[in-house]
């Protein structure tokens, strides 16, 4: 599905990812932790397409394509779907429309027609459904107004709807409840299948609680420095970052 | 009329020459007035850059530029070059090259409605000419006066409520390089409601200088609810100057749509002569290659208790300009008055410039002001949340700049203009 070689990635003078490899197969789900600071959300910006980072070394392999040569809209139309840390509102454009258009954009890309508006919204009805998102909700304006427990159900609806092949999930369980966390959950395992990927960023092991992952990598300081099975993330959780930081702050 | 030779301006000396020998005269506009207004001119001549209220727009570097000679020739127009400019749910009527054409207009009755040309005025109604629009104030005002054609004069009766909008549609049809001076009056009077479109088209072949005065009174309780729709093209070079005066208990709005013109400059000066009263002037426009748009209001609040609200929102492309200089007075009988002004304005080009200048000059003590400006480009996170769901770049930044005009395209209460505006709107984007 997706294959990283040794990502180096800077803000400014900033180097922050500093040789991540990773491999991700279909039907697989990773989780990567790690303190704060430590490169998480720039990972997801990068494979995302945000134009503020610098790729300085390394590749990136999607579905055989070379990711970092696509434009932020045509890796989504590739299939990668980044769930955001802390969704965009956007004022005046309601989440329909935003939707239709971006479904549209990706059957496009696909040579495939539009969608006809009834079968959209058929969709829309069945997908708001898996995160018990308020059919309201679809009509306001993207994010706008919308609680913090809303936004995050917003994006794994648009996840839902758009059918991606690698979802990354940003910090998906920050600011979130625990009734709203386990609406999340279930939403991304009801989309799991033997042929998508996902991707979980988070800080707290307890989405993996939820969502229960194959593989468990921490990152620190701009790199995977520590690979296992779920069992590391109930390890980091009981023991904290800091034995990784002992452990790692030498190498830097 | 012998001109005096100490001009100040050699533009304005042309101008009055050229307009002098081809202008016709009209009956309504006393030769008082006339003089009087020339003499203005002759002596401020038309604004350039170096006046305050002009800084950036000068009309003088534009005619002394664009209208070295102005020809006054026209082409007749037909219904059939009318019918697409039409709004089916209004009363449309036309005004053509400054001149009511009752022809051209529709033709109905309306209990309490009167339509008719200037020149028709009895004379206790030309009494009210010139009482809002004085041309010793500004320099386009007395200009207008000065050549002024024969335009409208709408009044709706007390008590009367106009079921469906009046819809004036101004065109100029030239075939050569002409200048324009459109005058009307509208008065609604006390407990009366009528809602007016005014839209501003050039289907001429020639440069046109239009210069547009409008005379708006709104009696006690009355209610008028006015729709600008200028999308005069690029041989168009406009000034807009609306002069309202609202009185007790009344409600004015007027929305202002700028789609299209080389140069259009609007000046809607607002009295609100009495207390209780409200204005609302929201204005919308989209400008690329060299055009320059510039909305200048004056809200003048001289009783208590009353309310003005402003909304601004323009785009800015390629190497256009565009300016919002708002002022509001607060006078010192004006207590209790609450007044809000906000203009939003997008960038799309490291070429294309934004002024924005707010003015409050406040004298009463209780009073509610406040004013926001903002100017900046497309929101650069929202955009790249658009792309990361696979819509391209381009079709990204429509829907960013729609959902920006949205709130002001809302305001419009006729679907057909609605409409309107939105694909026109579109188009620009």
């Amino acid at each position: 599905m997706i294959s990283i070689k040794n990502l180096h990635a800077s803000i400014g003078d900033k180097e922050i990812l500093r040789g991540i490899n990773l491999e991700v197969k279909a039907g697989e789900v990773h989780a990567i932790m790690g303190p704060n600071g430590s490169g998480k959300s720039t990972l997801s910006s990068v494979l995302a397409g945000r134009e503020d980072y610098d790729v300085t070394e390394g590749e990136v392999t999607f579905n055989g394509k070379d990711l970092l040569e696509l434009s932020a809209e045509d890796r989504a139309r590739e299939g990668l779907f980044l769930a955001f840390q802390y969704p965009v509102e956007i004022p005046g454009v309601s989440n329909i429309n935003f939707l239709r258009t971006a479904l549209n954009e990706i059957r496009a890309y696909h040579g495939q027609e539009e969608m006809p508006a009834k079968d959209f919204l058929a969709l829309v009805k069945e997908k708001s459904k898996l995160v018990e998102l308020d059919s309201k909700l679809a009509s306001r304006s993207v994010n706008e107004g919308f609680s913090g427990g809303e936004k995050k159900r917003n994006e794994i609806f648009q996840m839902a709807m758009l059918n991606p092949k690698l979802a990354i999930l940003d910090e998906t369980d920050s600011g979130l409840d625990i009734d709203a966390l386990r609406i999340v959950a279930s939403g991304v395992n009801k989309l799991k299948s033997k042929d998508n990927a996902t991707i979980l960023i988070t800080h707290y092991q307890r989405l993996l609680d939820y969502i229960v992952p194959d593989f468990v990598h921490i990152l620190y300081k701009g790199r995977i420095v520590k690979s296992g099975g779920k069992e590391l993330a109930l390890e980091m959780e009981a023991k904290g970052y800091d034995e990784i930081k002992k452990e790692f702050e030498i190498a830097d | 009329m012998s001109l005096v030779a100490d001009n100040k301006s050699a533009v304005t000396q042309t101008l009055l020459d050229q307009l002098q020998s081809k202008s016709s005269k009209v009956a309504f506009m006393p030769d008082a007035e006339i003089i009087s207004a020339i003499r203005y001119l002759e002596d401020k001549g038309i604004p350039n850059n170096k006046h305050e209220d002009y800084k950036y727009c000068n009309i003088e570097a534009v005619l002394r530029k664009e209208f070295k000679s102005v020809e006054q020739a026209f082409n007749e127009l037909t219904k059939a070059d009318i019918a697409p400019l039409k709004i089916d749910e209004a009363i449309n009527l036309v005004v053509v090259n400054g001149n009511y054409n009752e022809a051209l207009s529709e033709k109905m009755i309306v209990k309490g409605l009167t339509v008719k040309s200037l020149n028709e005025l009895s004379s206790s109604e030309k009494g009210l000419l010139s009482s809002q629009a004085k041309s010793d104030t500004d320099a386009l005002i007395a200009l207008n006066t000065a050549f002024t054609g024969n335009g409208l004069f709408l009044q709706v009766d007390k008590n009367n409520i106009i079921p469906m909008p009046l819809h004036v549609i101004y065109v100029n049809s030239g075939n050569s390089s002409n200048v324009t001076n459109t005058r009307n009056f509208v008065n609604i009077q006390a407990s009366a409601e009528a809602t007016l479109i005014e839209s501003f088209y050039n289907i001429g072949t020639a440069k046109v200088f239009s210069n547009f005065v409008s005379e708006k009174f709104v009696g006690e309780n009355a209610k008028l609810t006015c729709y600008a729709f200028q999308n005069e093209g690029a041989l168009s070079y406009s000034v807009n100057t609306n002069q309202v005066r609202i009185n007790k208990y009344s409600n004015y709005t007027n929305n202002t749509f700028t789609l299209s013109g080389e140069l259009v400059r609007n000046n809607h000066n607002v009295v609100l002569a009495d207390s209780n009263c409200e204005a609302h002037l929201n204005g919308l426009f989209i400008s690329n290659g060299t055009q320059q748009i510039d909305n200048h209001t004056l809200i003048d609040h001289q009783m208590p208790h009353c309310e003005s609200n402003e909304l601004y929102k323009g785009i800015a492309k390629d190497k256009s300009v565009g300016t919002f200089n708002g002022k509001i007075f607060v006078r010192k009988d004006a207590q209790k008055t609450n007044a809000y002004q906000s203009s939003k304005n997008i960038l799309m080009s490291d070429d294309a410039t934004i002024n924005t200048k707010p003015q409050l000059e406040i004298y009463a003590d209780d009073v509610k002001c406040s004013h926001g400006t903002s100017t900046g480009k497309i929101d650069t996170e929202a955009l790249f949340y658009l792309k990361a769901r696979g819509i391209g770049e381009e079709s990204a930044r429509k829907l960013l700049l729609q959902a920006f005009a949205q709130e002001l395209i809302d305001k419009i209460e006729i679907p057909s203009l609605q409409e309107r505006v939105l694909n026109l709107f579109e188009k620009a984007l």
